[in-house]
C-alpha cells in the first residue's frame, strides 16, 4: 500500500500544516512518510510545493518520482496545473477552485480551471466559501484537507485528532472551525 | 527507544543532544537553520545545554572551539556558504583538534534553492584532512550525529557533518536512543591550542598520521555498503548520501539490480570501492554536488581496463540538484508514464517582498533619489531585500557573499564611481559589515550606506538579531562615521517624500554617510500573536 502526494500552494497558503496532519496521521497508523518541503526564500509568497509519500513498505526516495504521484492536493488552482505532468495516469487533482492573484499574469481562471477538469480525474472545491462558512477565512487548506481525506489512504479519525492536536494551541474555538472546515471539504469533495 | 516525526535537521540535532551535547552555536542561514531552532526550542523545554544563535559563522565556530578546549561537546551549524566564513577556525581546529567531541554541521544547496551557490563541504573536509559523514536519511542524521561525537573523542579531531537541502528539509519519523550524560569540563593542552609554529609543525605532523585511522574509521563505518550482483558485472553504482536513495528507488523497481556501493564516510571507503571496481566494467558514481568521488576514481589517467561516468562524462548533468528521474535516466531507465503536461501557460511565481514590507518603501525612495545619476550601481547584500533585483523594484545591482555591499561600494567608489551606494540589512551588518565599515570610516569615503533595521533576520524565519535600534546607531557611530552623516528614515509611504529628500542629500555629500532605514519586519507582530 502507498500513495504519494503533491501538495502544492501559495508560501503563506498553510501547505506545511496539511503536510503536519498527514505525516502525523500517517504515523498514527503505522505507515512511513517521508515529505520533503521547501523553506527559506521560496515561502515569501512564491510558490510552494511538497511531496508527500505513505507506505507500509520502505520509502527511498523523498521525491516522488515523475509519474509516481498518486494526487496532486493543491489549495490553489494555478498551482494544481504547475504538477500535473507528474501524476500517475490514473492519478487525482484535488484542487481549490479559488485563485491566488498575486501576479500580474494570472491566467485566465475559466482556462485554469477547464485545464484541471481534462486532467483525467478531479475534485475541485469552492475552498473560500467553505471556509468562511466553518468561520475562519484562513482554513481554506484544511476545507482542501478534508476533501483529500476522501482519498487518502489515512483514517479519518487520525486526521481529525492531528487537527485537534494542531489548533489546540490556539483555542477550542479555532479547534472546532478547522474540524468544520474540514468536514465541510469533505462534504464537497462527496458530492463532487 | 521512541519513534518521533523529524525534519532531517532535527534528527541531526536530536542525535547531537543525545550524544552529550553541552552548547550549540550557529548562524541563520537555509537550509541549516532548523537545527538551531530546534535545539532552542529542546533547551527552552528541557534544559541541559547552551544553544545559541552567534553574529555569524567564525564566530560560533570559535564558540564552539572554546566549549571543545575545555573538554565538553559542541556542535556548529550553518549553510554551506556560512562555512566560508568560519574557514580559518575549521582549517585550524584540524590543527589543535578536539578535546571535548566538536561536530561540525554544513548544510550544502545543490541546485541554490536559496544559496548563491552549489559548493560541496566534502571537499573543505579533504582540504582540512578531517572526516566528513554524510547521511542519506533522517535514521541516518541521527545515528551518525551520533557516532561523529564518538569519532571525533577517540581520534582527537574535528568532524564534518554535510548535509543536503533536500534531507535537511524533508520529515520523516527517527528511532532515537537512550541520552547519555555531558562531558566534564577537562581543560586541554596549551601545547596543542598554541598554533606557534613550534607546536603547529608537531601538531600537523599527528594530523598526517591520524589520516590511517580515519581510513580505518571510514572502512568500518556501518552506514556505508556494498552490495554486489554476480550474475551481471556490466555496471556498478557509487552513490553518496542521498543520491544513494534516487539509486534504490529506481532500482526496486527492476528484476535485477546493479552492484552498488553506498557512500556515507570521506575518506572513501578505500577497500570497498576497489571491492566495487574490480566487480564490474562500468562504474557510474551518482553524488548530489561536486564530482568528488569520481574524480578521486578518475585522476588524471582514468582506471584502467574501467570506464568511470557521473557528472564529469555528462552522464550525469554537471550542474544542479539530483532527482529520482535524473538518476533513472543516467541508469538507462525509461521513463515512467506519467500525465502531460498543463496546456495554460504556467505563469511563474516567484517568492516577492510581502505586501507592506519596509524594503519596498526604502527601494522606491532611493530609486527615486538616484534618477539624477544614471547608470550606477547599487551594491547589495543577503536577506529578503536581495529579492529588490527583481521587478517591479530593479533597486540593486549585486549580491556577493555577506557583507560584500559595503567592501564593494568602498571599492567603486576608490576607482571613482559616484554616487556608490550599498544596502545591506541590520543582521547581515551585524554578521560582516562592520568592519568593512570601520576602514571606510577610517579614510572617509565617498560612499552611501543604507542599513535596513527590520529588527530580526527575516529571509531565514525571524531570528533575533544583535545590531539594531539604538544599539545599531551607537555601534556605526561608534565606528566612526560622523554624526551629521549618519541619519535616520522611517521607510513608511506616508513619509516618501522626506525619505527622498534624506537619501539625496547624502546622495550629494562628498565622504562617508550611513543612513539608517528603521521598520520592524512586517511578520514579526504576526509571529507574536501566533
Amino acid at each position: 500500500m502507498k500513495q504519494d502526494i503533491i501538495l502544492a500552494g501559495v508560501g503563506g497558503q498553510g501547505i506545511l500544516s496539511i503536510a503536519f496532519v498527514i505525516d502525523n496521521a500517517a504515523l498514527a497508523d503505522g505507515l512511513q512518510f517521508k515529505q520533503a518541503e521547501v523553506h527559506g526564500m521560496a515561502q515569501r509568497g512564491g510558490a510552494v510545493q511538497s511531496h508527500l509519500r505513505l507506505s507500509s513498505e520502505r520509502i527511498w526516495s523523498d521525491l516522488i518520482p515523475r509519474g509516481e504521484a498518486d494526487m496532486i492536493l493543491s489549495v490553489e488552482p494555478l498551482e494544481a496545473l504547475r504538477y500535473v505532468d507528474q501524476l500517475r495516469l490514473d492519478g487525482i487533482v484535488v484542487t481549490s477552485s479559488t485563485p491566488y492573484k498575486n501576479i500580474a499574469d494570472y491566467p485566465d481562471l475559466d482556462r485554469v480551471l477547464g485545464e484541471v477538469a481534462k486532467a483525467g480525474r478531479s475534485v475541485v472545491v469552492d475552498s473560500e466559501k467553505l471556509a468562511k462558512e466553518a468561520g475562519t477565512a484562513k482554513a481554506q487548506n484544511i476545507v482542501m484537507l478534508g476533501a483529500a481525506s476522501r482519498f487518502l489512504i489515512l483514517k479519518e479519525e487520525s486526521l481529525r485528532s492531528l487537527l485537534e492536536t494542531l489548533f489546540k494551541p490556539r483555542g477550542a474555538a479555532v479547534v472546532e472551525a478547522n474540524l468544520k472546515a474540514f468536514d465541510l471539504g469533505r462534504g464537497a469533495a462527496g458530492a463532487a | 527507544m521512541a519513534r518521533q516525526v523529524l525534519l532531517g535537521d532535527e534528527a541531526l540535532a536530536m542525535g547531537a543532544v543525545h550524544a552529550g551535547l553541552s552548547a550549540a552555536y550557529s548562524y541563520p542561514g537555509t537550509p541549516a537553520s532548523e537545527i538551531m531552532e530546534f535545539l532552542i526550542r529542546l533547551a527552552e523545554k528541557e534544559g541541559g545545554f547552551k544553544a545559541t544563535w552567534s553574529v555569524n559563522e567564525k564566530v560560533a565556530y570559535e564558540e564552539a572551539l572554546g566549549a571543545s578546549f575545555a573538554g565538553k561537546r559542541a556542535m556548529v551549524s550553518f549553510k554551506h556558504v556560512g562555512l566560508n566564513v568560519a574557514a580559518d577556525p575549521f582549517m585550524n581546529s584540524a590543527m589543535t583538534g578536539a578535546n571535548g567531541g566538536l561536530v561540525v554541521v554544513s548544510a550544502d544547496d545543490p541546485g541554490m534553492h536559496s544559496s548563491q551557490n552549489e559548493q560541496d563541504s566534502r571537499f573543505y573536509a579533504q582540504f582540512a584532512r578531517l572526516l566528513c559523514l554524510e547521511p542519506a536519511d533522517h535514521q541516518e542524521c541521527y545515528d551518525l550525529a551520533r557516532r561523529a561525537f564518538d569519532i571525533s573523542e577517540a581520534t582527537g579531531l574535528p568532524v564534518l557533518i554535510r548535509l543536503v537541502t533536500r534531507l535537511s528539509h524533508s520529515r520523516s519519523s527517527v528511532e532515537t536512543g537512550e541520552p547519555r550524560p555531558q562531558n566534564a569540563l577537562r581543560t586541554g593542552d596549551w601545547k596543542d591550542w598554541t598554533l606557534l609554529p613550534v607546536n603547529a609543525r608537531r601538531r600537523f605532523r599527528l594530523l598526517i598520521e591520524r589520516q590511517a585511522e580515519l581510513l580505518r574509521l571510514a572502512e568500518e563505518l556501518p552506514a556505508n555498503g556494498l552490495t554486489l550482483n554476480d550474475k551481471d558485472r556490466s555496471l556498478g553504482v557509487i552513490a553518496s548520501g542521498i543520491a544513494a536513495n534516487y539509486f534504490r528507488e529506481a532500482a526496486a523497481k527492476e528484476k535485477s539490480a546493479p552492484s552498488f556501493l553506498k557512500v556515507s564516510s570521506f575518506p572513501l571507503p578505500a577497500k570497498l570501492v576497489r571491492a566495487l571496481v574490480d566487480h564490474v566494467e562500468t562504474v557510474l558514481v551518482l553524488e548530489d554536488g561536486y564530482p568528488l568521488i569520481e574524480k578521486e576514481l578518475q585522476g588524471f589517467f582514468g582506471v584502467p581496463g574501467k570506464r568511470v561516468i557521473g557528472r564529469m562524462s555528462g552522464a550525469v548533468p554537471a550542474s544542479g540538484e539530483l532527482n529520482p528521474d535524473l538518476v533513472r535516466a543516467s541508469l538507462g531507465l525509461a521513463p515512467l508514464p506519467a500525465r502531460a503536461p498543463s496546456g495554460v501557460p504556467l505563469a511563474g511565481r516567484p517568492p516577492q517582498l510581502c505586501v507592506g514590507c519596509p524594503h519596498a518603501d526604502t527601494f522606491k525612495a532611493l530609486n527615486e533619489a538616484r534618477a539624477g545619476y544614471p547608470g550606477t550601481s547599487v551594491f547589495s547584500d543577503i536577506g529578503c531585500y536581495t529579492l529588490g533585483a527583481l521587478p517591479p523594484y530593479n533597486a540593486i545591482q549585486s549580491c556577493v557573499c555577506m557583507g560584500a555591499s559595503v567592501g564593494m561600494a568602498r571599492g567603486a567608489s576608490d576607482v571613482g564611481v559616484r554616487p556608490a551606494v550599498a544596502v545591506i540589512g541590520d543582521s547581515t551588518f551585524a554578521h560582516s559589515g562592520m568592519t568593512p565599515l570601520l576602514g571606510a570610516a577610517a579614510a572617509n569615503a565617498d560612499m552611501t550606506l543604507i542599513i535596513l533595521d527590520n529588527a530580526t533576520v527575516a529571509m531565514t524565519g525571524g531570528q533575533p538579531t544583535y545590531g539594531s535600534g539604538e544599539r545599531l546607531l551607537r555601534i556605526v557611530e561608534g565606528l566612526g562615521v560622523p554624526k551629521e552623516h549618519l541619519r535616520t528614515i522611517e521607510p513608511l509611504p506616508k513619509n516618501h517624500g522626506k525619505n527622498v529628500q534624506v537619501i539625496k542629500e547624502e546622495l550629494e555629500h562628498h565622504g562617508l554617510s550611513v543612513i539608517v532605514a528603521v521598520r520592524e519586519c512586517i511578520q514579526e507582530p504576526r509571529k507574536k500573536k501566533s
